[in-house]
């Protein structure tokens, strides 16, 4: 018997390469390098003695690298009157974000939560008003809310400038909770009723645990938004506790005699290193989180 | 474990100006398997939801095991339910799952572990206490979903459609487990369902709903066979009863006169005196007989369409006046399209409706 080897039937897959491909990966690159240029800038900047930066070659490498203008930006810049650099700033901000970004969420999904179960003709129209809100610029806000804090005797301090980042936070939180949790089934809170559990045990024990994604990406919006804030933070937080922002911003712009460009720099992009962590670290978890959002269960 | 009764007393419900359920009484024995059937929208969903506590009532009262309940918090009418969507809590294992209930209930672990276990044997859950409910098939969710009820130890266990979202094998399995499930507890259910099958495979008694209103409630047997009116008559069968309008003529012996048909009513129990008025003649597929040619009282049908359903065949014929039917025959039936038949439809297993009211004659 002879077995003629019959040649399998292969369909030849479709060549990956077009020349639209190409078009594209070519954009993509030349994209990103235009917005990764300034932080190319930023960082030999900021790595280059003053010496070299006088010569004017914005875009060379640091002949002799040195790590010494971070090491003044973080402990020996002056922001103002005081000179010990921006690492005041990095603790102040740190000292109103924690805070604010758990009482903000704890807030925020607890009325998102309570709200997902009003289920009423119009409620849609209702949460559409407050995605407005949410948009509104609240420099509109700082007037009538410094007469109110300084009325209620508060004034400028730590608990009031938490209080305010709950308060601006609460429209995006709550109506991010409250779409995760609306979306879930009925019968699953029915069915913890039924189990005995009350208003608040089915929060902790059974909507909480399932809203993983979703506190991951507030955490995500809380943290960026709080840190990068810096008028808040200026209007509300008095004189000792000034966020990282506004100290930055004092040490960038007042200058005596020659401009410290790489202390500048470096200060520039410790400020920044926070939020950017945020989003190297958990970009992942964000798109799943958004993703999640979409899909229920 | 305790079996209660319940006892629905002028219940009404409504959301808004919209009425669900107005002036409802039902009484449900203990030990008794009642299903509530209907079409959606009907209302039954709303009963049972009312019944767990899940929705409040406008008027009326609910008793369960002789206790008013009418406004008392789910957790304290002695009740247990099972869901359309299953509703395990997703973060939970399958023993967190169970045992959630009694840990809010703050009964003693051991007594815990005792129930979760024994219903997990029951059930064949052993195997996956410790799974995620996103790690188990749909007919092992509504297992855990089921564990979970039986765990509590009702008095009463209410299923809002529990197999609806299973395909048609593992629903004919479950079922049969539930039915087993009742005969071993012998516990009070009251079972939800759209499908007429799980009705009448599952109940003692069945209350059959229609626009908030509980058309017949009785016996599988008495619905199948004596339905009240050509709704009931219409949503409980399968293959579907036939109707065939015309009227009945009470000169000499009483007869139902369909086109040139006429078709002797003797054995037929009446609720009433008969009187001639037009009427809808009910017969379901199976009870259509076929007869000799000569057979005086035959009536003569020609087949239109034959659909071999495996276990029998299902004859679709058509009368002279154009009235189609089906009837039932065995297995191996050897009518061709286009054959003429002659069928006897025997008056004991008839149902006349009036044609206006549709109420049983």
């Amino acid at each position: 018997m002879t077995a003629v080897a019959q040649p399998l039937p292969a369909a030849r897959r479709p060549k990956r390469m077009t020349p639209a491909r190409w078009g594209l990966y070519a954009f993509i690159f030349i994209t990103a390098l235009y917005f990764l240029l300034p932080l190319y800038v930023m960082v030999v900047t900021s790595l280059k003695p003053m010496a070299e930066i006088r010569q004017g070659n914005l875009l060379a490498l640091p002949i002799a690298p040195s790590i010494e203008a971070w090491v003044k930006a973080w402990t020996s810049a002056c922001t103002g009157l005081t000179c010990q650099g921006i690492k005041i700033g990095f603790l102040n901000s740190l000292r109103i974000l924690v805070p604010s970004v758990a009482i903000s969420i704890l807030v925020g999904s607890l009325t998102g939560y309570a709200l997902s179960l009003w289920r009423v003709r119009g409620a849609n129209i209702l949460f559409g008003a407050m995605m407005v809100v949410a948009f509104i610029p609240y420099q509109l806000f700082i007037y009538p809310l410094v007469r109110v804090f300084s009325f209620t005797g508060l004034g400028q301090s730590l608990l009031t400038i938490v209080m305010i980042h709950t308060i601006f936070g609460l429209p995006t939180m709550t109506l991010l909770f409250r779409n995760y949790f609306a979306s879930l089934p009925v019968e699953l809170f029915k069915a913890a009723r039924v189990d005995g559990a009350g208003f608040y045990q089915i929060y902790a024990r059974i909507m909480m645990p399932m809203a993983t994604p979703m506190i991951v990406v507030a955490v995500i919006l809380q943290t960026t938004g709080i840190w990068n804030d810096f008028i808040l933070g200026l209007v509300f937080a008095g004189r000792d506790n000034l966020p990282m922002t506004v100290q930055l911003n004092n040490i960038v712009n007042s200058t005596q005699g020659e401009r410290a460009y790489n202390v500048d720099m470096a200060a520039t992009l410790l400020t920044a290193l926070l939020p950017l962590a945020v989003y190297f670290g958990s970009g992942r978890w964000f798109v799943r989180g958004i993703a999640a959002g979409a899909v229920k269960g | 474990m305790q079996k209660s009764n319940v006892d629905i007393r002028s219940l009404q419900i409504g959301f808004g100006g919209l009425k669900v359920l107005e002036n409802l009484n039902l009484h449900v024995e203990a030990s008794e398997f009642l299903v509530l059937l209907g079409p959606s929208g009907c209302g039954k969903s709303t009963l049972l939801n009312a019944i767990a506590g899940l929705i409040d009532v406008k008027g009326g009262e609910i008793h369960i095991g002789g206790r008013d309940v009418t406004w008392a918090e789910p957790k304290d009418r002695g009740i247990a339910m099972v869901f359309q969507s299953y509703a395990l809590y997703p973060r939970m294992s399958v023993r967190r799952n169970m045992s959630f209930g009694l840990k809010v209930a703050g009964t003693p672990r051991e007594e815990i572990e005792r129930r979760v276990g024994e219903a997990a044997q029951m059930l064949r859950l052993t195997s996956l206490l410790d799974r995620r409910p996103s790690e188990l098939s749909g007919g092992q969710r509504q297992r855990v979903a089921i564990g979970r009820a039986l765990v509590r130890h009702a008095g009463v266990y209410l299923f809002d459609e529990p197999l609806s979202n299973l395909d048609a094998q593992l629903r004919a399995e479950l079922r049969v487990e539930i039915k087993r499930l009742h005969a071993r507890l012998s516990a009070t259910m009251i079972y939800v369902t759209h499908d007429q099958i799980e009705a009448l495979t599952l109940a003692d008694r069945i209350a059959v709903m229609q626009g908030g209103v509980i058309q017949q409630l009785d016996t599988p047997k008495k619905i199948y066979r004596e339905p009240v009116n050509r709704f009931v008559a219409s949503f409980v069968g399968s293959p579907a009863m036939n109707f065939i309008p015309g009227r009945i003529a009470c000169d000499g012996e009483t007869g139902f006169i369909a086109g040139a048909n006429r078709l002797g009513l003797n054995g037929y129990a009446f609720r009433g005196l008969p009187t001639d008025a037009r009427a809808v003649l009910g017969i379901r597929p199976e009870h259509i007989e076929l007869t000799a040619s000569d057979d005086p009282s035959a009536v003569s049908a020609r087949v239109e369409m034959v659909e071999p359903m495996g276990a029998d065949t299902l004859i679709w014929c058509r009368l002279a006046d154009g009235t189609t039917f089906s009837f039932r025959d065995d297995a191996d039936a050897k009518m061709r399209e286009g054959d003429t038949l002659a069928l006897r439809f025997p008056a004991q297993a008839l149902s006349l409706f009036d044609e206006t009211s549709g109420q049983r004659l």
